[in-house]
């Protein structure tokens, strides 16, 4: 596999309260990777140790030359240059929409501005509501505009777009997809991935069992951990 | 209504001077350590928290006690004075007045701050730092509006808990008028000398003020759920 300089490269070794894990990964440095597994199998707990939110005592997480985490080193989270959509949309309740929006918004070539992130994601009416009189759809909606507003180098997405409807799924999929950055992202759905990701990393109780590009020239492009095998369970082979 | 006599203008003049300079002085120390408080736990945060929270139980003479021997001319309060030249002793002043209430009402200001923060819960700071907000960034647009109803609650109990504190001032403020002598002094001497018409003023004024501050808490402690 060839690397190209913004690969996420990941590995995560150790036990943060009950959830293990010894797990080593690269997320290549362009389109959509997704992450998936089944549910409790600590996909939310990686994507936060990669934006520094949650800290493995032995892990290494780099973006290109860019080192986030290894021995001796912990970049906080707020200096890292990634986006993160959360599960929960978490507006902050105490800004409008467009406050929201806006919070973090900085400019970077490429990248969407307001005014198509508004248009795109159907924000137009929202921007001088309060998070707590809309949907959970629209939330949604509102903390994906707000973390590409952002300007990251890096996007971490958990399930960000379970709440939307078909339509409205299928626009913000295809708009993902053209973005610039690369992009990890968690779904259960296995149309969803289908649909969005160009590479997929599968894991299940803190052991990544897969990783390989999706469609039928799939490729292991991530060592398994030698003793884990009663963890592969249902590995694919493509 | 007749006229207030001029002593208990002079001593309520210097308890809401006395409250309000306590309070500038609790907030400035509340709000970081309530919020250094609030995230995550340790045994640390745990002792810290229990030390602040002492003058709930302590009688106040025990804190006024120690006080003095810390303000006094033999304790650092007194080298401070003869240094900057204020005399002797830190005792027996304003300024001493100030650092007791402040201590003598930590907790009462700490602990309402302190359940803001707790009540944000992590998330509101995780998508701020998300957001590349530094810690100081998130702290005052997220952190604090969006606990500012607790912020505020501190601060009025922190005031009205410095209105309302007699044992200490005795202790280290003695009796000055204009200086050290506060409105619940003023009232002990009033007793004390037989002048019923005065003590009844001031404690009428101190029930109907510690009725306001009550009634104001609890139509604030329904906004505090505003946004959940």
């Amino acid at each position: 596999m060839t690397r190209t300089p913004r690969d996420l490269t990941v590995m995560f070794q150790g036990r943060l309260q009950a959830f293990r894990c010894d797990l080593a990964f690269t997320v290549p440095g362009h389109g959509v990777t997704a992450l998936t597994g089944p549910s409790g199998c600590g996909k939310t707990t990686i994507l936060r140790a990669i934006a520094g939110l949650h800290r493995f005592d032995n892990g290494f997480c780099a973006l290109g030359d860019e080192v986030w985490q290894k021995p001796g080193v912990f970049v906080p989270p707020h200096r890292r240059s990634v986006g993160y959509v959360f599960q929960e949309p978490s507006l902050l309740p105490h800004l409008s929409v467009r406050q929201n929006l806006l919070y973090g918004a900085r400019a970077r070539a490429g990248m969407p501005t307001l005014e198509e992130i508004t248009s795109v994601l159907g924000l137009a009416g929202l921007l001088h509501r309060r998070p707590t009189g809309l949907s959970g759809g629209e939330q949604q909606r509102v903390a994906i505009g707000r973390a590409l507003l952002a300007a990251p180098a890096f996007l971490l997405l958990d399930e960000p777009v379970s709440a939307l409807d078909r339509d409205r799924k299928n626009t913000v999929v295809s708009f993902l997809k053209r973005l610039p950055i690369p992009i990890l992202y968690v779904s259960h759905d296995s149309d969803e991935i289908l649909e969005i990701s160009s590479e997929i990393i599968r894991f299940v109780d803190g052991f990544v069992i897969r990783a390989g590009r999706s469609g039928p020239d799939a490729t292991r492009i991530c060592q398994q951990p030698e003793d884990r095998s009663g963890h592969w369970g249902e590995r694919r082979h493509g | 209504m007749q006229s207030l006599p001029p002593d208990i203008w002079q001593a309520a003049w210097l308890t809401v001077r006395l409250a309000a300079t306590a309070t500038l002085f609790l907030l400035a120390i509340s709000l970081p350590l309530a919020h250094w408080l609030a995230r995550g736990a340790s045994l640390w945060k745990d002792a810290i928290f229990t030390a602040v929270s002492l003058p709930i139980v302590l009688p106040p003479s025990v804190l006024g006690y120690y006080l003095l021997l810390l303000l006094g001319p033999s304790g650092p309060g007194g080298w401070l004075a003869r240094v900057s030249g204020a005399g002797q002793t830190l005792a027996f002043t304003f300024w001493g007045l100030v650092l007791g209430s402040v201590l003598y009402s930590l907790p009462f200001a700490v602990q309402p701050i302190h359940n803001a923060f707790e009540a944000i819960g992590p998330r509101p700071l995780e998508v701020a730092a998300m957001l590349r907000a530094s810690p100081w960034r998130a702290f005052w647009t997220v952190a604090v509006p969006l606990a500012w109803p607790g912020i505020l609650s501190g601060a009025i109990l922190g005031f009205a808990h410095t209105v309302g504190e007699f044992g200490i001032v005795l202790m280290i403020g003695g009796d000055i008028p204009g200086r050290t002598r506060v409105l619940s002094v003023a009232l002990y001497d009033y007793v004390e000398n037989s002048q019923w018409r005065e003590a009844n003023i001031i404690a009428e004024g101190m029930v109907i003020f510690s009725f306001a501050i009550i009634f104001l808490m609890s139509l604030l402690r329904r906004r505090i759920g505003r946004y959940r």
